[in-house]
């Protein structure tokens, strides 16, 4: 149970929490983020940049080839190196590990088989980074090769090689190949009568590609262990609690040997809510008794760290003349590398999320291929989905000559519509969404030769997670606060705002704090566009503990009870005419006797927030192509989603633009590229080309704000909802200049071409 | 104890004799899940993979002591990370 002393009976984070409308003073401003001095002038220090004295370099030693047997690994000659000091394989970790545990323990350090062109195998610490890699040349592996496959749709095929024999879970249908690990079902009504009573059915195939979340600062950590089995890490993570919990439990130490701190964080998206690299550094540490750093390369991050899966899929939707939508039904095949737990249930339940269906049905298969562990990113599995539902959805919309919006709209999900995953929506904005993209000047805005316009819709879920917030004051008055969710999006500024909110301070007077894991009960990863939803909430209550402490210390000194003062502009106030006449006492004022009048004064707030609300977001977008070279330019783009409520509005902002452009970069160009050898081709941003300042116009956005009841101030993650529609509203415009459909990502001009040459031979 | 009406989603239905929706007595989350893995030991797996918990329309990502009641509309859902 949440230990919330200020909450309500039925479990503290409920409907009942949004209590604070405004007027703000301080929420909604845009102030400068507190850590953007640090970063412009390269004061901030991030993974790479932790030194310790005595520090060896680390290197590791990965597989050449996509799927092979280790029949042999011998370390003798690199051992025998002068300054080698340390050399791993997987017998230096835990045995015995179960779950994701025995997943995580097997991508980070190869078993019995290398399974993906990049699999770790073995791992040195020298005195040199240049000494470190000549050993990695030295340690002889003896491989046998075995068929491989990377393809989802080939993977599922019978005679397909078998990844891992015994890897499904119960419950999947009769006949699957093994490489098939999970299956989900979901829906309602009946799906055949619902598309007997359409007008029109349209079905067809879609193809996404695997796409990397393109972080710009690669995977670094610095480990060192004690010989008295404890140990400090620093690294680059959006979750640091998360890295102590895999540590411990893949070297075999309790979690509280092992701190974490989090650096500064170079972006993430989700593809840093795992491990890679840091318990093979810690292992470096413990066998060598140095510490030991260690920093992925930008071709090992594409070959070893987690791209997004990819996805092959099936979408079958049925329309009225009038637009309304009878029945519609999925089927998601989603591979996450040469382990389970693609995120295929994601991809149906977020498939028609934004419809009000009678009749509908998804159903998602978990594949494995010989690729890299995929990881999140993003609203993992949404984005693909969208762009499969609404390239039909628009397809529909012109074979019937009707407008895009208004048939979203009609067919729009909102309170009270039962989710195509299952339960009944509470309060939701996308008929907010679409009613104010409906209003932008941009969708009445005409277009040119050779240009197209795309509108798509998207939907994510959001999440809460433990969480642990401590607010200190200082003794003269200023704050400091420890949160445990490392700011990836501008959150300590948010988070600042908020305190400045509750206690009526400024903004500067206000300091926020990644703490470390010794330092802070446990928090979830920054994941889920939880942060400014759950520490944001943790933040507000800590304050109101606080304000608490603070109002009491006033009604002490005053000889009143604490209910006769309140708190308003940073400062105590007897409340009313009953509770005497006294002189309001500041914060400083409180602050500055806290010592002689019982002690520090801090605000605490533990626990798991359950009520972040789901989000929704339409977008608009024109592209223009050059029908000679396939080349696609993007004009126009807009983004309208629900933030329920924007707390610093340039952040939210910069959420929108972000998730819109790499969403424009998985439409257009990203992906990965395997050989026939199954080894990946293009492991590198020369090759692996995401979107520059130069590829895209300044994309507008519409911040629409539909309260949150599961928040204080009504406020909904925003991180992950605005890659959702951009894959399909990409796809849209294209098509749409093109006069012919594309339905397989990337569109990129070869591509783009093929269609346009099979066009025009289709009416020759 | 009040009996609460669980729903299950389309792939967990073949573990619950094939029913859409089951009723078992639970004043909280935990409670309930551990009353649909004594009565239905198929489903035991999947719960144990981990599950959220939809309670009308609010999903509960975790907790175990959210109270349910009978009047509420609860879905099992799989279990919610974000990237």
């Amino acid at each position: 149970m949440a230990l919330d002393e200020g909450k309500d009976v039925k479990g503290g984070h409920d409907a009942r929490e949004y209590d604070h409308q405004g007027p703000f003073r301080h929420v909604g401003t845009r102030p400068d983020r507190p850590d953007g001095v640090d970063k412009v002038t390269g004061r901030a220090h991030f993974g790479a940049d932790a030194y310790a004295p005595g520090m060896l370099h680390a290197a590791i030693l990965r597989s050449p080839h996509a799927h092979a047997r280790i029949l042999k690994i011998d370390t003798s000659r690199a051992e025998a190196l002068e300054g080698v000091k340390a050399v791993v394989t997987r017998a230096d970790f835990a045995e015995g590990l179960e779950g994701e545990d025995w997943n995580i323990l097997e991508n980070i350090m190869a078993g019995e088989k290398a399974l993906y062109d990049g699999h770790a195998v073995a791992a040195v610490a020298a005195t040199s980074k240049f000494i470190a890699r000549d050993a990695l040349a030295l340690i002889e592996v003896e491989y046998e090769i075995l068929p491989h496959v990377t393809d989802v749709d080939e993977a599922m095929q019978p005679g397909a090689p078998v990844i891992r024999e015994g890897a499904a879970e119960p419950g999947l249908p009769e006949g699957m190949h093994p490489n098939v690990v999970r299956y989900h079902e979901s829906g309602h009504g009946d799906v055949e009568a619902g598309f007997a009573e359409a007008d029109l059915v349209i079905q067809r195939h879609f193809a996404t590609e695997a796409t990397h979340q393109g972080y710009i600062e690669p995977h670094a950590c610095l480990a060192q262990m004690g010989p008295d089995g404890r140990g400090d890490l620093w690294c680059t993570t959006q979750g640091h609690w998360n890295v102590q919990k895999l540590c411990a439990s893949l070297l075999g130490v309790e979690a509280s040997a092992i701190r974490v701190t989090a650096s500064e964080i170079g972006g993430g998206f989700g593809g840093k809510t795992t491990v890679f690299i840091e318990p093979v550094a810690m292992a470096l540490a413990r066998k060598s008794g140095r510490p030991v750093k260690l920093v992925m390369s930008r071709e090992e991050v594409f070959r070893a760290s987690g791209p997004t899966s990819s996805a092959s899929m099936d979408v079958r939707i049925g329309m009225k003349k009038d637009g309304t939508m009878t029945a519609a039904e999925g089927t998601f095949r989603l591979q996450g590398g040469a382990f389970p737990y693609a995120p295929m249930e994601f991809t149906a339940m977020c498939a028609f999320a934004c419809y009000d269906l009678k009749h509908v049905r998804q159903r998602g298969f978990d594949v494995m291929t010989n690729r890299p562990k995929q990881a999140a990113y993003r609203a993992p599995g949404s984005p693909m989905a969208a762009f499969a539902v609404e390239s039909v959805v628009d397809e529909l919309c012109q074979k019937l000559g009707l407008d895009p919006i208004e048939v979203r709209l009609k067919n729009a999900a909102r309170e009270g519509t039962r989710a195509s995953y299952g339960p009944t929506y509470p309060r939701i904005g996308l008929v907010e969404t679409l009613e104010a993209a409906r209003a932008h000047p941009h969708y009445s805005a005409p277009l040119g030769p050779n240009q197209g316009r795309g509108i798509a819709c998207g939907f994510w879920f959001n999440y809460g997670g433990e969480t642990s917030v401590t607010l200190a004051l200082s003794m003269d008055g200023t704050v400091q606060i420890a949160v445990g969710t490392p700011d990836i999006g501008g959150s300590r500024a948010s988070m600042a705002l908020m305190a400045a909110e509750e206690l009526g301070i400024p903004y500067e007077d206000i300091r926020v704090t990644i703490a470390d894991t010794a330092s802070l009960g446990f928090n979830e990863i920054s994941h889920g566009s939880r942060v400014t939803y759950a520490s944001g909430l943790a933040v507000i209550k800590a304050a109101r503990d606080a304000k608490r402490k603070l109002i009491a210390r006033a009604a002490d000194k005053w000889g009143i009870d604490p209910e006769a003062v309140e708190w308003r502009d940073g400062a105590a106030w007897p409340a009313g005419d009953n509770a005497g006449s006294f002189e309001p006492l500041t914060i400083r004022e409180i602050c500055a006797e806290m010592g002689a009048t019982g002690g520090p004064i801090a605000g605490h707030y533990e626990a798991t927030p359950e009520g972040a609300g789901v989000s929704f977001a339409t977008h608009i977008v024109d592209a223009e192509l050059d029908p000679e070279t396939g080349k696609v330019t993007i004009l126009r783009y807009t983004v309208v989603q629900d933030a329920g409520k924007a707390v610093h509005p340039s952040y939210v902002e910069g959420q929108f633009q972000g998730g819109a452009a790499q969403g424009i970069g998985w439409a257009l160009n990203e992906e990965y590229i395997y050989g026939e050898d199954g080894r990946l081709q293009n492991p590198g941003f020369l090759d692996y080309r995401i979107p520059v300042a130069s590829d895209l116009p300044m994309i507008d956005t519409v911040i629409v704000e539909v309260p949150n009841p599961g928040h204080p101030y009504g406020v909904r993650g925003v991180g992950e909802t605005s890659i959702c529609p951009p894959l399909a509203a990409v796809a849209n415009a294209v098509s749409n200049a093109a006069g012919v459909r594309l339905r397989q990502l990337p569109m990129r001009p070869a591509r783009i071409l093929e269609a346009l040459e099979a066009q025009t031979d289709g009416e020759g | 104890m009040a009996k609460v009406k669980v729903h299950l989603w389309s792939a967990l239905r073949a573990h619950a004799d094939g029913a859409e929706t089951v009723e078992v007595e639970a004043r909280t989350i935990g409670q309930m899940l551990d009353a649909l893995r004594a009565r239905y030991p198929g489903l035991a797996p999947a719960l144990d993979a981990g599950v959220s918990v939809s309670i009308d329309g609010r999903i509960i990502a975790a907790s175990l002591t959210e109270p349910v009641a009978p009047e509420q509309e609860i879905w099992l859902m799989q279990r919610l990370k974000g990237g």
